[in-house]
This record gives C-alpha cells, sequence and structure tokens, in this order.
C-alpha cells in the first residue's frame, strides 16, 4: 500500500531556522531516507517553499479566480511530503515515528494513495 | 535538532506573535517584554519535562499573561506570592485551546500592532531598527549592539529612549485608516530593508554579525508578507532579500575580503534562496504594480538567472536602473545604471553618467571607485591614480581600501609598461 505522508508544521519555526540548523535536520532526515531507499520503501520526496510563494486558484467559479497565497491559513502549514511504500499502515506509523525522531516538532498526516503517478519531470 | 534547539526554535518562532498579545494586553512594552521572558523561561523549565506544546505562541501568551498580571499584582500588594509553577507545568490543553480561540482572531492586529509600534513615526530609523531587533526578532541588547559597532551601553539607551519616546506618544492601538495603514506597511518594510542592508554591509561582514541580522530581516519581510499576501512590493522585497542574501557565502574570500559580483564563484550562491526569491518576484510582477522593490529583484534576478558573469544582461539591467531612477531619482541609482552603461556601451559613455554626480556623491566611496576604474579604463591614469586615492580616504573597511589599492597597483604596473 502507498501512503503519503504529510509534513505539518509552524512555518514561522521552520523558516526561521538558521542555516546551519536546516541543514542538521536535513542531515537527519536523509540518514533515515537512506535506509528507507534501501529498503525500497521511499518513493517521491519533496520540501515545498513557504506558503507565501503559493498561489492559488480557485476553480469553484467561472472563470477561475487566482488568490496569492496557499488554499487555507492554518497555524501549521503543509510544507512536504513523502511517498512511501509499506505493507499496512502500522509500518507506515512506525516510518513516521523514525522520521519525527529525526525532525521532532509539528505533525505527520498519513494518507492513504489511491492514485499514483511518478511520471517524469525533472528533479529542481 | 537537538530539544535545546528545537525549543529556542520554538520560542523564537512564537516570539512575534506572543509579544503581539502581551502589548495587546498589557499596552506597555517593557511589561510585555518582561511577561514574555518569564513565559520562556517557564517553558524551558516545562517544556523538556511535559513535551512541546502543540502551539507554542498560545501556550506562551497564556503563560506570559498571567506572569504579567501575578508580577503587577505583587508590585501593588508589595509582597510576594507562593510559586505558581505547579500551577503552570499543569497547563492543560483545553485552556491553552482557550487562549488560542482568544488570540486567534487578534493574530494580524496584534502583529500589525508590533510592528508598526516599532515604526512609530516619531522615531528616527536607527532607533526603530533597534527596536525592532530586540523586540520582535528577540536578539540580546549585546547581539545588536555588536552588529551595528558601538558599545552595548550606547545600544542599551538607544532602545530605552526608543521605548521612552514611545511611551510618551501613546501606543498606536486604534486601528489605522487605508492611506495611514499603507504608509504604515511602507515604514516598516523600509525598517526591514535597513536591517537587510545593515547585515550585508562590510561592516557588519567584519563584526560576524551579517548572517544574523540579513537573516532577521528574511524572517520579518515573511511575516509581513504573510500578513499582507496579495501585496506585490512585499513580494518584491521578500525576493530582493532572499536574491542578495543567497550570494553570502560566495561575497567573502578566506580572509574576509569582498569578492566582487564578477569574481564570486557562483557555485557557493544558495540555489534554495534563488529560486524562492524568482518565484516570489515571478508572483509579484503578475500584479503588473511595479514598484522599487519589484524592480531592485528583478536586477537581483539578472544577476541571478546569468550563469557567468559574460551572461548578465546587462542591456535590461540598465533598463531595470534607469526605471528606478524615475521612481527614486538617487544619484546612488544612477551610479549603479553607470555600471550597466559601462557593460552595454564602454567607459566613456559611462563616465558621461558619473561625471555629473561628483557634486552629490564627492563623499561616497563607491562613485571615486567606479570613476577611477572607468579613467583608468580610458588610459587616463593620473586622473584615475587620483581618484582612487580619493577612494581609499572614503573606504569604510580595510577590505574596501585593499581592494582600491588592487586597482592602483595594477594602474602603476600599466604605468610602468608604458614608460618602459
Amino acid at each position: 500500500m502507498l501512503y503519503a505522508l504529510l509534513c505539518y508544521n509552524h512555518e514561522d519555526v521552520v523558516c526561521g531556522w538558521s542555516e546551519a540548523e536546516d541543514a542538521a535536520v536535513m542531515e537527519k532526515l536523509a540518514a533515515v531516507q537512506d535506509g528507507l531507499r534501501a529498503e525500497r520503501k521511499l518513493g517521491p520526496v519533496a520540501r515545498l517553499m513557504p506558503t507565501s510563494s503559493a498561489m492559488t486558484l480557485r476553480k469553484d467559479q467561472e472563470p477561475p479566480i487566482i488568490v496569492d497565497g496557499p488554499f487555507a491559513e492554518t497555524k501549521e502549514a503543509l510544507l512536504g511530503f513523502y511517498i512511501l511504500d509499506c505493507v499496512d499502515a502500522d509500518e507506515a506509523l512506525e516510518i513516521a515515528k523514525r522520521l519525527g525522531e529525526a525532525n521532532p516538532g509539528g505533525s505527520y498526516e498519513l494518507r492513504p494513495v489511491r492514485m499514483f503517478q511518478p511520471n517524469s519531470a525533472a528533479a529542481g | 535538532m537537538t530539544e535545546a534547539a528545537w525549543i529556542e526554535a520554538a520560542l523564537s518562532g512564537a516570539r512575534p506573535q506572543a509579544m503581539g498579545a502581551l502589548l495587546r494586553y498589557f499596552r506597555n512594552l517593557d511589561t510585555a517584554e518582561e511577561a514574555f521572558q518569564e513565559a520562556c523561561l517557564r517553558a524551558l523549565k516545562s517544556w523538556p519535562r511535559n513535551g512541546p506544546p502543540r502551539d507554542p505562541a498560545a501556550w506562551l501568551i497564556m503563560v506570559g499573561r498571567n506572569a504579567g498580571i501575578d508580577a503587577a499584582r505583587r508590585v501593588s500588594r508589595q509582597q510576594a506570592l507562593p510559586d505558581d509553577e505547579a500551577a503552570v507545568s499543569d497547563l492543560e490543553d483545553a485552556e491553552s485551546d482557550l487562549a488560542d480561540r482568544l488570540d486567534g482572531s487578534h493574530y494580524r492586529d496584534d502583529l500589525l500592532r508590533l510592528l508598526f509600534t516599532c515604526c512609530h513615526p516619531d522615531l528616527p530609523a536607527t532607533q526603530q531598527i533597534a527596536l525592532a531587533l530586540r523586540i520582535v526578532c528577540g536578539l540580546s541588547v549585546r547581539e545588536i549592539a555588536r552588529a551595528f559597532l558601538v558599545s552595548e551601553a550606547a545600544m542599551e539607551q538607544r532602545i530605552t529612549r526608543a521605548k521612552g519616546r514611545i511611551a510618551r506618544a501613546g501606543l498606536p492601538f486604534e486601528t489605522p485608516n487605508a492611506a495611514d495603514r499603507a504608509a504604515r506597511v511602507g515604514a516598516v518594510a523600509a525598517m526591514i530593508y535597513l536591517v537587510f542592508n545593515e547585515g550585508y554591509s562590510a561592516r557588519a561582514a567584519q563584526a560576524g554579525a551579517h548572517n544574523d541580522l540579513c537573516h532577521e530581516a528574511i524572517r520579518l519581510g515573511r511575516l509581513l508578507l504573510r500578513l499582507f499576501p496579495t501585496e506585490p512590493e512585499l513580494m518584491g522585497l521578500l525576493s530582493l532579500m532572499l536574491l542578495q542574501h543567497a550570494r553570502a557565502a560566495a561575497r567573502f574570500d578566506a580572509k574576509g575580503e569582498v569578492v566582487l559580483l564578477e569574481a564570486q564563484d557562483r557555485g557557493l550562491w544558495n540555489a534554495q534562496a534563488i529560486g524562492e526569491g524568482l518565484a516570489l518576484l515571478d508572483k509579484a510582477m503578475r500584479h503588473v504594480r511595479s514598484g522599487p522593490y519589484q524592480v531592485q529583484a528583478a536586477i537581483a534576478a539578472l544577476h541571478a538567472r546569468a550563469t557567468a558573469p559574460d551572461d548578465t544582461d546587462w542591456a535590461q539591467i540598465e533598463r531595470l536602473y534607469a526605471t528606478l531612477e524615475r521612481m527614486e531619482p538617487s544619484p546612488v541609482i544612477t551610479l549603479n545604471r553607470a555600471v550597466a552603461v559601462s557593460k552595454t556601451a564602454g567607459p566613456e559613455a559611462a563616465l558621461a553618467v558619473v561625471e555629473p554626480l561628483s557634486g552629490p556623491l564627492a563623499n561616497y566611496f563607491h562613485f571615486h571607485g567606479l570613476r577611477g576604474g572607468l579613467l583608468a579604463q580610458l588610459g587616463r591614469s593620473r586622473e584615475a591614480a587620483e581618484a582612487f586615492g580619493r577612494a581609499i580616504a572614503l573606504a569604510g573597511t580595510p577590505a574596501e581600501a585593499a581592494h582600491i589599492r588592487q586597482h592602483l597597483d595594477r594602474l602603476a604596473l600599466t604605468g610602468q609598461n608604458c614608460t618602459d
């Protein structure tokens, strides 16, 4: 079963990390990711730019309107996501805990994936 | 990240919002600051034991408010109350949810009031900057003093004076009307860019504080943009700071001397910061409401996009500086346009742009540096040497002076070659 692991945290906190702190967190996460990759459980991983760079297309009206900012102003913003290949929910939660130990604070939402197309857009 | 580092990041991330709410309760900067400090102390005791709260800002507001009220009671009764730490560490989620509901709706107003207070029109820019760094960013007086190369006592005095002026003028608790608000947002943006420029300057780099100030300015820029997410000039400001700061690692060599843009190792530029800066500029330009920050960001973007110095689109940069000159006429901007002119039309054309600036920029280091460089290119060595001499006399840092001395040495060498 594929799971999407959606990373939520306070943007003020994460954007406030110094470059050294940011690098330290990324290094710890990379170690966990390497393990998951070796176990062939890791799909695409993405870290999103801050919500201030977001635009939202509201398509519930004609013509659609473009709004600056994220879809929802939430205290904890969606800052990134993983696609994981897990045997069951227990394993997905176990992986989430491992990632959480590397990067405490905030929350991970686990959502089973209904449809997945890896496609081939070049990595940025 | 260690527990201590995470807690520190959470405290500083929550600081603006918590300080804003505490300022609303207590209507006094000192009281709000003391209440916040007390809340932080209790967080340092409680969070490692009980785990971080779900919403650090709500927790700090709740605890800070109680601490502030207790302190006021103690003063009024002239006696100590029993230590209530136990009560605080048992703070229930329900209580913090209540604080959350009470304060969530004030989020925007609280932050704006806090920023407007620091950028009070009665305060000179130096005091605005010092106050914002102290109150909003939470830098210590020592850190701010170090960044501005003044003594700690002098900086303490500057901040005390600023607070005094604000107390006398009264805090802006009313909601300003649209025109006032726009002017005040403009003042906050200007203050943020001053903080950034102070950090970007070679002077701060020598004090080892440049990254701190640039980092704080970028944080403030993000905060302000989050409050006004559809304002293209604020997107432009954040984009500009990100694009400039992206070059930080390449701007100084191992000896701490300035490396000019042309000579920088572009591989050291921060690709993530450039990516975010470009995305924000792209978004800003969709609004078709240009302004000085957007134009400056567009110039920085052209430099960032050039993979080698020769790939720089100087013609477009020249046009953008001309646009900026129309928006904000200033001899320094004209001087920058002259640099672009020298790349597109040669030293003679650039010198024609530079010469009329000799009055207003008589004491400006970069004027004499650029003028000397153009004269040298034109083979007017004696005049070039004079200009370089003037630049050295006006250099703000040893690195700036050393850089010009290199030009002088080169000039001397070519002079020798001519006479040989």
